[in-house]
């Protein structure tokens, strides 16, 4: 092994260390986070009893699912019962390893260990566990696997709530595979590229090149579809807990029942990450370019830039979460067939034809008058979308009644 | 007199040639060709909602038969807390039966205890004061709130929403301290007695329900921002569940239910009772009789029990000091001083006590409008101090009959929404 390969598997492995470990102590925040956030929301305290204003209650429920009794329902299959969790959880916590998680820092180092050799590091190291050069394919190849893990836990459990929260889950994540596939397409043909690292680079023209203005369909699309690949509210169809208990895992105690939570938190984190990194810049300080110069105050900083966009979309799932009622089943599928897909498709055409008439036919080459030409493109399409098109209409009830449309019928005194 | 049978198909599980059960195996007796197909290995699965589940707003039991998510049909099974209260009301004196009423609709007691009084002046013919209507107003108004904000919050986390659960159960908790301090209970209320009341509003009663009735409004239109213009909240409630005008009738609805539907049908207005049609107020009907309706319905309800609350306010301050109960010693036990000291008191109360008020021969039905839909109190007294029959109209049961009509067809999500659209509460169905 040459001590190059030496000191790349010494980073990587260190990488790798800090990842799991952040993520995992995160998901355990996340956790103490929704509970604080819903109880705020709803005039409420949230926990405040184990350690400084809660900040234990993460900690206590990890002990309590480690030492809980492990329940098997009658005549399910073991096998599988007992692979379903870990199948969830593993592909959630790939998912993490091709994040950029700040910008690339310059590592140097050369030192002989004893029995081990020499470590040889030079140059930048990019903040990611996998720099993938396929990495946007390499998500979506990933986060498709999850569904194995519900699909079968549910199907595993033989309980028929959970199995059809499995099967509700199924159908739900893959046709929101096909929106999401749909709304990253846009930001790769902006970028010409699929690995992470490009298109936060592309986003930077001008300080401030943030895709989520020129692609804003694209960035809603996404958004919309990430949170029905989490399953979270108003997409919770599989857990939907006052119709099927607690959907695919409601056979499911203790630990395994807390690695299905894990995977979930872990989702949020990572399709935060990823609306962040697609569509808002990734770890970018917008307004300067100082942050593109590769140093470690520098890996600091966009590394808390990138900290507080994805802990303001993780916010934002909470917000959403605990403000909204959830959707029928059918609609779901509605919406992610007959309506994102659809835009999506459409979407992918404009602004295919727009950026080859920018480029070939009006023949603009800066970037930044092309971003500004493309949000204008966007404001057009969204007042369509969104003013146009819905009004109630694509998700509403009956077509005949607007929303609260005509008063109520009243008798006086 | 001719003696009437009746027909009934025993619920034993047996096959028909075809080899399909003849009874559903949940003691349905049903037509061999309506009979559900067997779960394994057929087409449907039998899936058991209840009578342990987070939705079923109590020990409701549903066994629905799905096709796919269709919901094919629902069959409803009663009778996890039945309690036999019918029964030991012929055990009790009148003043008695009034506990009983507090565990029928457990989210209104107040308006039972109101209904029982009400029903047995009316099988004895009494007269009660004017500052006794008014408290008994007061009383109705407060339970219907309370019911409808249980209601609200609920309803909200079935169709997923929670927030606006635990908003409502804030206000909820003001109410409930208030009553509390009326009566001394939270649930098991007791406040009436038989031509009168247990207690009069103590100190303070009126400004917490003057404070209340003056923010509780806010608390409504955070309720109403958050749901009546959310396109997944009227995508989840128009349309489902609807049951028009004449069929509500016909599977006699009563209340907020019978309301959505179009139905102008409001027993404080039809036959008015404790003055009620001395309030200013307004019925609010709805047009669709879908769960939006009936959803918008008893929001407007609640607004409209905040205003009969100001004017019952308005009426207390006037009557200040005024009696609460009936002078007359038969009905109303005297006071303890007076029983320990005064003869006549004695004998009075003695009387009461051993041997209960009696209620001339005859019957007696009162209905009043209770949160849920039309309460029924029925008297049959031979002369003595115990009814010989108490039958209680319980509106969530009637309401209860039509589900499996309105989930013809809809989907399992939609099951949840239609029952919590129904508003049950499982102590008055049981009983």
């Amino acid at each position: 092994m040459t001590p190059e390969l030496k000191g790349l598997l010494l980073v990587s492995i260190i990488k790798l260390l800090v990842v799991f470990t952040v993520t995992m102590i995160g998901v355990a925040l996340l956790t103490l986070m929704e509970r604080k956030v819903s109880a705020w929301m709803q005039y409420r305290l949230g926990p405040n009893r184990v350690g400084f204003g809660g900040l234990l209650q993460p900690a206590a429920d990890g002990i309590k699912n480690i030492i809980k009794e492990e329940t098997f329902p009658g005549m399910a299959n073991r096998v599988l019962f007992m692979l379903a969790p870990a199948l969830a959880f593993i592909p959630a916590l790939t998912l993490g390893s091709v994040i950029h998680w700040a910008a690339p820092l310059p590592v140097n180092f050369d030192f002989t260990l004893p029995l081990l050799g020499r470590f040889v590091h030079t140059g930048l190291m990019p903040m990611a566990v996998a720099d993938l050069p396929v990495g946007i394919l390499f998500v979506l190849a990933i986060s498709s696997m999850g569904v194995y893990g519900i699909a079968l836990a549910g199907w595993s459990s033989n309980s028929k709530y959970a199995l059809l929260g499995g099967l509700r889950a199924t159908a739900q994540m893959i046709s929101y595979e096909v929106a999401m596939g749909l709304a990253v397409v846009p930001v790769l043909l902006l970028t010409g590229n699929v690995a992470f690292g490009e298109i936060i680079r592309a986003q930077q023209v001008g300080g401030f090149g943030w895709f989520i203005l020129p692609l804003f369909l694209a960035f809603h699309n996404f958004l919309v579809a990430g949170f029905a690949e989490t399953n979270r509210l108003p997409f919770d169809m599989p857990e939907a807990e006052s119709e099927l208990i607690a959907g695919y895992h409601t056979e499911y105690s203790a630990m395994k029942f807390s690695m299905f939570f894990i995977a979930e938190y872990t989702n949020m984190v990572t399709v935060s990450a990823m609306v962040t990194t697609l569509f808002l810049g990734g770890w970018d300080i917008p307004f300067t370019h100082w942050d593109e110069t590769p140093g470690v105050l520098q890996t600091i900083a966009t590394g808390g830039m990138m900290f507080l966009k994805v802990f303001f979309w993780l916010f934002f799932f909470m917000w959403i979460r605990w403000t909204l009622p959830r959707f029928r089943y059918d609609q779901l599928m509605a919406l992610g067939w007959k309506v994102l897909m659809p835009i999506g498709l459409a979407y992918v055409m404009l602004i295919a034809t727009a950026i080859y008439l920018i480029e070939n036919v009006a023949g603009i080459s800066s970037g930044l008058v092309k971003m500004l030409v493309l949000t204008g493109i966007n404001v057009a399409l969204g007042y369509i979308v969104f003013m146009v098109l819905d009004r109630g209409l694509l998700i509403g009830g009956s077509r005949e009644r607007g929303a609260a449309s005509g008063g109520l019928g009243r008798r006086a005194a | 007199m001719s003696t009437r049978t009746l027909e009934v198909a025993l619920a034993t599980p047996s096959l028909d040639p075809r080899g399909h059960p003849t009874t559903v195996p949940l003691g349905v007796a049903l037509p061999a060709y309506h009979a559900p197909q067997d779960d394994q290995g057929g087409e449907h699965m039998l899936i058991n909602i209840g009578p342990q589940h987070p939705a079923t707003h109590g020990v409701l039991r549903l066994v629905i038969e799905l096709d796919g998510e269709t919901v094919v049909r629902v069959v409803p099974h009663i009778g996890y807390l039945h309690s036999g209260f019918e029964k030991l009301g012929e055990y009790r004196h009148y003043n008695q039966i009034i506990p009983l009423t507090d565990r029928t609709d457990y989210l209104s007691p107040m308006a039972n205890n109101v209904c029982l009084a009400l029903a047995v002046e009316k099988l004895m013919g009494i007269g009660i004061t004017e500052r006794c209507q008014v408290l008994r107003v007061v009383a109705c108004e407060i339970s219907r709130i309370i019911s409808h904000l249980v209601w609200l919050g609920t309803t909200g986390i079935d169709l997923g929403a929670f927030t606006p659960f635990l908003w409502c159960f804030y206000q909820r908790e003001r109410l409930y301290n208030l009553q509390e301090a009326w009566t001394g209970a939270r649930l098991t209320t007791s406040m009436t007695r038989v031509g009168g009341l247990m207690a009069d509003i103590p100190e303070g009663f009126e400004a917490g329900l003057r404070d209340f009735c003056r923010t509780f409004p806010k608390t409504l239109a955070e309720v109403d921002a958050m749901f009546t213009r959310n396109a997944i909240w009227c995508g989840r409630t128009q349309g489902v569940g609807v049951i028009d005008g004449p069929d509500a009738i016909n599977y006699s609805l009563s209340g907020p239910m019978l309301r959505a539907s179009g139905v102008d049908y409001d027993v404080r207005k039809d036959r008015p009772y404790l003055g009620y049609e001395s309030y200013d107020f307004d019925v609010p009907i709805g047009e669709h009789g879908d769960i939006y309706d009936r959803y918008r319905v008893r929001l407007e309800e609640m607004h409209q029990s905040v205003r009969i609350l100001e004017q019952a306010l308005d009426r207390l301050e006037r009557l200040r000091g005024a009696p609460i109960n009936v002078d007359d010693p038969r009905l109303i036990l005297p006071p303890k001083h007076r029983a320990m000291s005064d003869m006549e008191a004695m004998i009075f109360h003695f009387k009461q006590v051993m041997e209960g008020v009696k209620a001339p021969v005859g019957e007696a039905y009162l209905g009043v409008e209770n949160p849920k839909g039309e309460l029924g109190y029925y008297f049959v007294s031979d002369g003595s101090a115990k009814p010989v029959r108490w039958r209680i109209r319980p509106p969530s049961f009637i309401n209860l009959a039509c589900l499996p009509k309105l989930c013809e067809g809809v989907l399992l999500s939609d099951v949840i929404a239609i029952n919590a659209s129904v508003d049950i509460v499982m102590g008055e169905i049981d009983r």
